[in-house]
């Protein structure tokens, strides 16, 4: 799905991510930590193309990331969905079209039978027609998430999806995630939230990935 | 990438409602386009005017001439005869022709009223002629009217007519300087307003990108935007514009040479291209500045 081919990058001072290479294979579940600042964002960006490695190669869909026109960046976005650390809405269109718009800018926003039932979900049903600035951060979380996988995406990333979620949300999202693994989606959650990688691990074959000197490691058996 | 204005026009609602309705530079467009058609009105009927101006005296006036004759009672016949006899001969004349008391009488009548006796007053005898392709050498003219009627003066319009047809020439000019002007202002002010909601919407289109919006669909909803307003505004300055121009006082009866500043017949069309002149520039102003912001993004 998404690969890093010996990956640097840096926004112009020194090196942040240096000879990264891994690969999400598909149906993969994979978590990312490591200390702030350490780059997990930074990750996330270059896995779905809002930033271009300075070294190497990343590869979307088995495409150069680099080759990508424009376009092809945002065709391959409606594959990804992208749960934002800072979830940004549109904020003067109700919770329930934004969460509907990314079938709104695919032009297919006749497909969205289940909405109510994916708010519901996620405990928003009677939020739908709230403004996103009238939002808690939980609550803006869980809507981002929504909005993340209604187009039914191959790969979803998500920064820090549980930053601001009480301990049962918590699960509730990550149930959520677990199933649309088991459905063979791709999962990358960028998290510092050890309790939920255990829940998670006791669910599921995931792995850990942890972000540590510019590297990107597979974690120990400390987790 | 690519699409039509048509297609641009159809209602898309959704795609209307992504980008939150801005007040400030909607007015703005509004406002802009409104002034600039009503300016270019204005422009292209004082283009049209001195068009016409220019035209009539270039072509009805210069290529005529008067020979006036001024002599005692009983040789004024004999130079009328001398100087038709003249002018058959001089190469460049087309026709000449001595008018008739009839048509004095009428020339005269606007001044001394229709009871005047012609026949009775000392006055000079006019021969009218018109010039031929190429025209007759004037100075030649008149050194042989000199030698052959004494009395006889040349008076060919030309001398103060062509500076002034020169002159509605340069103002027709000046008129369609004007109305370019005034294009690029209405382009240069669309683009600086799009740009201000562009960079004000930023964060929506941010939005867009990360959802999977092609640059394509974010353009299309700030350039459909921008030039429905730009059409409106401009019908609106064409219209006013119009009517005062229509309300305008007509000159036309007044003088022969003062055509009014107005629109004639078929050219009271050619305001009403104005409205559509301005959506285009309108469309091709803010599609550049959206897809210049848009390369800017990741
Ligand atoms: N646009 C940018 N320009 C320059 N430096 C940046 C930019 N974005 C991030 N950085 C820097 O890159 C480093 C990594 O940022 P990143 O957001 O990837 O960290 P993170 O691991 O997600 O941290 P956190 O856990 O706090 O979210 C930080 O030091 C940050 O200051
Ligand atoms: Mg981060």
């Amino acid at each position: 799905m998404i690969a890093f081919e010996n990956v640097g990058f840096n926004y112009g001072g020194g090196e942040l991510l240096s000879d990264v290479t891994l690969r999400l294979a598909p149906g993969s579940f994979h978590f990312l930590t490591g200390p702030s600042g350490a780059g997990k964002s930074t990750f996330l960006k270059l896995a779905y193309a809002e930033l271009r490695p300075t070294a190497g190669r990343v590869s979307i869909f088995d495409r150069d990331a680099r080759m990508m026109t424009r376009d092809d960046v945002a065709l391959s976005r409606r594959r990804i969905g992208v749960v934002h650390q800072d979830c940004q809405f549109l904020d003067h269109l109700p919770l329930v079209t934004n969460v509907a718009l990314p079938l709104t800018v695919a032009s297919r926003a006749g497909d969205a039978q289940d909405l109510t039932a994916l708010l519901d979900w996620v405990g928003l049903g009677k939020l739908a027609d709230a403004l996103p600035p009238q939002l808690s951060g939980g609550e803006r979380q869980r809507a981002a998430l929504a909005r993340a996988i209604i187009m039914s995406p191959d790969v979803v990333l998500a920064d820090e999806p549980t930053g601001n979620l009480d301990w049962d949300m918590s699960l509730r999202l990550l149930t959520l995630l677990v199933e649309l693994n088991r459905m063979g989606k791709t999962i990358l959650i960028a998290t510092h939230d050890m309790n939920l990688i255990r829940q998670a691990k006791s669910q599921l074959a995931a792995r850990v990935l942890r972000i540590q000197n510019r590297r990107v490691q597979l974690a120990g058996a400390d987790l | 990438m690519k699409f039509a204005l048509p297609a641009l026009l159809a209602p898309d609602r959704q795609a209307d409602r992504v980008v939150p309705p801005s007040g400030f530079t909607a007015q703005l467009t509004l406002f802009t386009a409104a002034a600039m058609a009503f300016l270019a009105v204005f422009a292209l009927a004082l283009s049209l005017a001195s068009g016409r101006l220019a035209d009539r005296w270039a072509s009805a006036l210069a290529g005529t001439a008067t020979i006036r004759i001024s002599a005692p009672p009983e040789q004024l016949d004999t130079q009328v005869a001398a100087v038709l006899a003249l002018l058959a001969t001089t190469p460049g004349i087309d026709t000449a022709r001595a008018l008739d008391t009839e048509e004095q009488r009428a020339l005269l009548e606007p001044w001394f009223g229709p009871d005047l006796p012609v026949e009775a007053l000392p006055l000079p005898r006019l021969i009218e002629l018109t010039e031929a392709r190429p025209g007759y050498d004037s100075e030649g003219l008149r050194l042989r009217l000199a030698a052959e009627a004494p009395g006889a003066v040349l008076d060919d319009h030309t001398r103060w007519r062509r500076p002034m047809a020169q002159a509605a020439e340069r103002l027709r000019l000046l008129g369609a300087l004007s109305l370019i002007l005034i294009a690029g202002s209405t382009a240069a002010m669309i683009t600086l307003a799009a740009n201000s909601a562009l960079s004000a919407n930023l964060p929506v289109i941010r939005v867009l990108r990360l959802v999977g919006a092609k640059d394509a669909y974010i353009v299309r909803a700030f350039v459909r935007r921008f030039t429905l307003r730009a059409l409106s505004g401009a019908a609106i300055g064409t219209v006013l514009a119009m009517t005062l121009v229509a309300l305008l006082p007509r000159a036309d009866e007044a003088g022969a040479f003062l055509t009014g500043l107005g629109f004639q017949g078929f050219g009271w069309l050619l305001p009403l291209l104005l409205p559509p002149v301005v959506a285009v520039l309108a469309f091709a102003a803010t599609r550049a500045a959206a897809f210049r912001t848009l390369k800017g993004l990741t």
